[in-house]
């Protein structure tokens, strides 16, 4: 690896992505262009499910369940799909699950390089900008079947608020006003927050509401996992305040599953 | 055609160590030292914005003197690097001297092929984890490496500073303590710099992924007269944890953020 120095006038600017297109073009994550058409529908490729954002009082509340499908089958049972994409902000990805985590770790590095390069971060609007442009140049494998939909949440600094961004194929990003929800559950857990929301929702209680979506999805859609007692394993959920991303420790979760369960949501067998 | 005039290799390197001397006195210098929690960077700075301090990647950080376009130039190289390749392979793979000697390679080339050198000298610090030492590449601008463990100076009149310097250092000094000693040190006998002259970060010994720090505003002056106070008590033994304990004020930027503009 040489120095990555460019000449003034061929400058990548504070675009990661730029350089790494320079520097180490192997490190970019693959563009499947051309070839077969139709190819994944009988390569089983892991999916990851279920995610939802809301806002609340002091920010956003995001979680996403942990089940990764592969056709049928479970492919794993503790993927994480809630990732800081920097100190005041979270992305969320449903869809394919290898392109969707590269993608994710492309963001990250993108928006801290952005930070370190130009001495500022960016804006939440550039940021979700950014994110949009990752997903319009992933395309061509969407229509391979290869879909990502990413979902982005975070805290505006200017102006002191939680936002969320949707977003589809082609990249195009839109705001959403209070909750957003995205994957193959995503339909049942836009349901349950909708129903659940009101604008003074307190953090506690938010993270309630995120949790019950979930669980509510878990119950409808086989591809998304609900809580796992056996093993422990329960959905990721973390928040995004003035003072940053943090997430919610597994503890807590559990105790907040034990609440709605206690409430004999989903009705009893038999 | 003309034929150049034979000048002799010994004269051509000369004039260009002295050329880059000479731009490099003009700037002011630098201090970095490790203290008790980490690694401190201070540099004599009128300017909130052009910094000479930066964050290059987790723990590692970058300062020059000199010529600020061509320190600049190689910070920002320096921080594509480090991201190219922590994207590529993992962010543990990331280290500084790999860093720093990219940084002499590219600078004795510029030194023996090109028509100026580059007026600059710069430091790669690294913060030490698992059994690994704090480490503190000085890279001069011929291409000459040194790592350092304990403190660098960088600057027109590294000499006689760093000696000055080294008659106060302590191991495992605490950040006010080391502060003071970077600004007694810069500021010479006849001088007094403050919290505005002042540019000042560390790499944290913590939790947070990110070790770089700025402290700036009322964090700098507390710490600048918390150290005063020490002085002004008796000489500066070992025995003073009150300094070490002091926490940041309620207002200061949070762990591991690096404070914008």
């Amino acid at each position: 690896m040489a120095l990555p120095l460019f000449s003034p006038g061929d400058d990548p600017g504070p675009s990661f992505a730029a350089v790494l297109r320079r520097a180490d073009p192997q490190a970019l994550p693959a563009q499947l262009v051309g070839g077969a058409s139709a190819a994944t529908g009988d390569v089983a490729v892991r999916h990851g499910t279920t995610v939802v954002a809301l806002r609340f009082v002091d920010g956003v509340v995001m979680a996403g369940d942990r089940r990764a499908t592969e056709g049928n089958f479970i492919a794993h049972r503790s993927m994480e799909k809630v990732f800081p994409a920097d100190r005041h902000s979270a992305v969320a990805i449903a869809g394919a699950a290898g392109p969707a985590v590269q993608m994710v770790k492309l963001f990250q590095t993108q928006l801290e390089h952005y930070e370190k390069v130009e001495g500022i971060a960016l804006s939440l609007e550039g940021k979700a900008n950014q994110l949009g442009q990752m997903v319009r140049e992933h395309l061509p494998m969407a229509y391979q079947g290869l879909v990502v939909v990413p979902l982005f949440a975070g805290f505006d600094l200017r102006r002191s608020q939680g936002r969320i961004f949707t977003y589809d194929v082609t990249g195009g990003h839109y705001e959403e006003t209070d909750h957003a929800a995205t994957g193959s559950g995503g339909r049942d857990a836009r349901t349950t927050v909708k129903l659940g929301w009101h604008p003074e929702l307190s953090k506690a209680a938010a993270i309630e509401l995120a949790v019950t979506a979930l669980y509510n999805a878990a119950d409808e859609d086989s591809a998304t996992g609900g809580p796992d007692l056996v093993r422990g394993i329960y959905p990721v959920v973390a928040t995004v305040t003035e003072t940053g991303y943090e997430q919610v420790p597994a503890d807590e979760v559990a105790e907040r599953f034990a609440d709605v369960v206690a409430r004999g949501i989903g009705g009893r067998a038999s | 055609m003309t034929m150049p005039f034979y000048v002799a290799p010994e004269q051509v390197m000369k004039d260009r160590a002295e050329y880059a001397q000479k731009g490099i006195a003009r700037g002011r210098s630098l201090v970095a030292t490790t203290y008790a929690d980490g690694i401190l960077i201070v540099a004599e700075n009128p300017s909130r914005s052009l910094h000479k301090v930066s964050e290059i990647y987790d723990r590692i950080a970058f300062a020059g003197v000199g010529k600020y376009n061509e320190f600049d130039q190689l910070r920002v190289a320096g921080i594509r690097h480090a991201d190219t390749k922590g994207f590529a392979f993992s962010r543990e793979d990331v280290d500084a001297r790999s860093l720093a000697n990219l940084y002499a390679q590219f600078l004795g080339t510029v030194f023996t092929h090109e028509m100026k050198p580059l007026e600059v000298e710069i430091l790669v610090a690294e913060l030490g984890s698992d059994g690994r030492q704090d480490q503190l590449y000085h890279v001069a601008y011929e291409g000459t490496i040194t790592d350092e463990d304990r403190f660098a100076v960088l600057g027109g009149d590294a000499e006689s500073l760093a000696e000055r310097f080294g008659q106060s250092f302590q191991d495992g000094w605490t950040l006010a303590a080391a502060l003071g000693a970077c600004r007694r040190t810069l500021e010479g006998p006849d001088r007094r710099l403050g919290a505005q002259d002042l540019e000042v970060a560390i790499l944290g010994r913590g939790d947070a992924r990110r070790a770089f720090r700025r402290i700036n505003g009322t964090e700098l002056a507390h710490l600048l007269s918390d150290d005063a106070d020490d002085t002004d008590g008796a000489d500066a033994s070992g025995e003073e944890p009150s300094a070490a304990a002091s926490a940041p004020p309620p207002d200061a930027p949070g762990e591991g953020d690096p404070a914008p503009g």
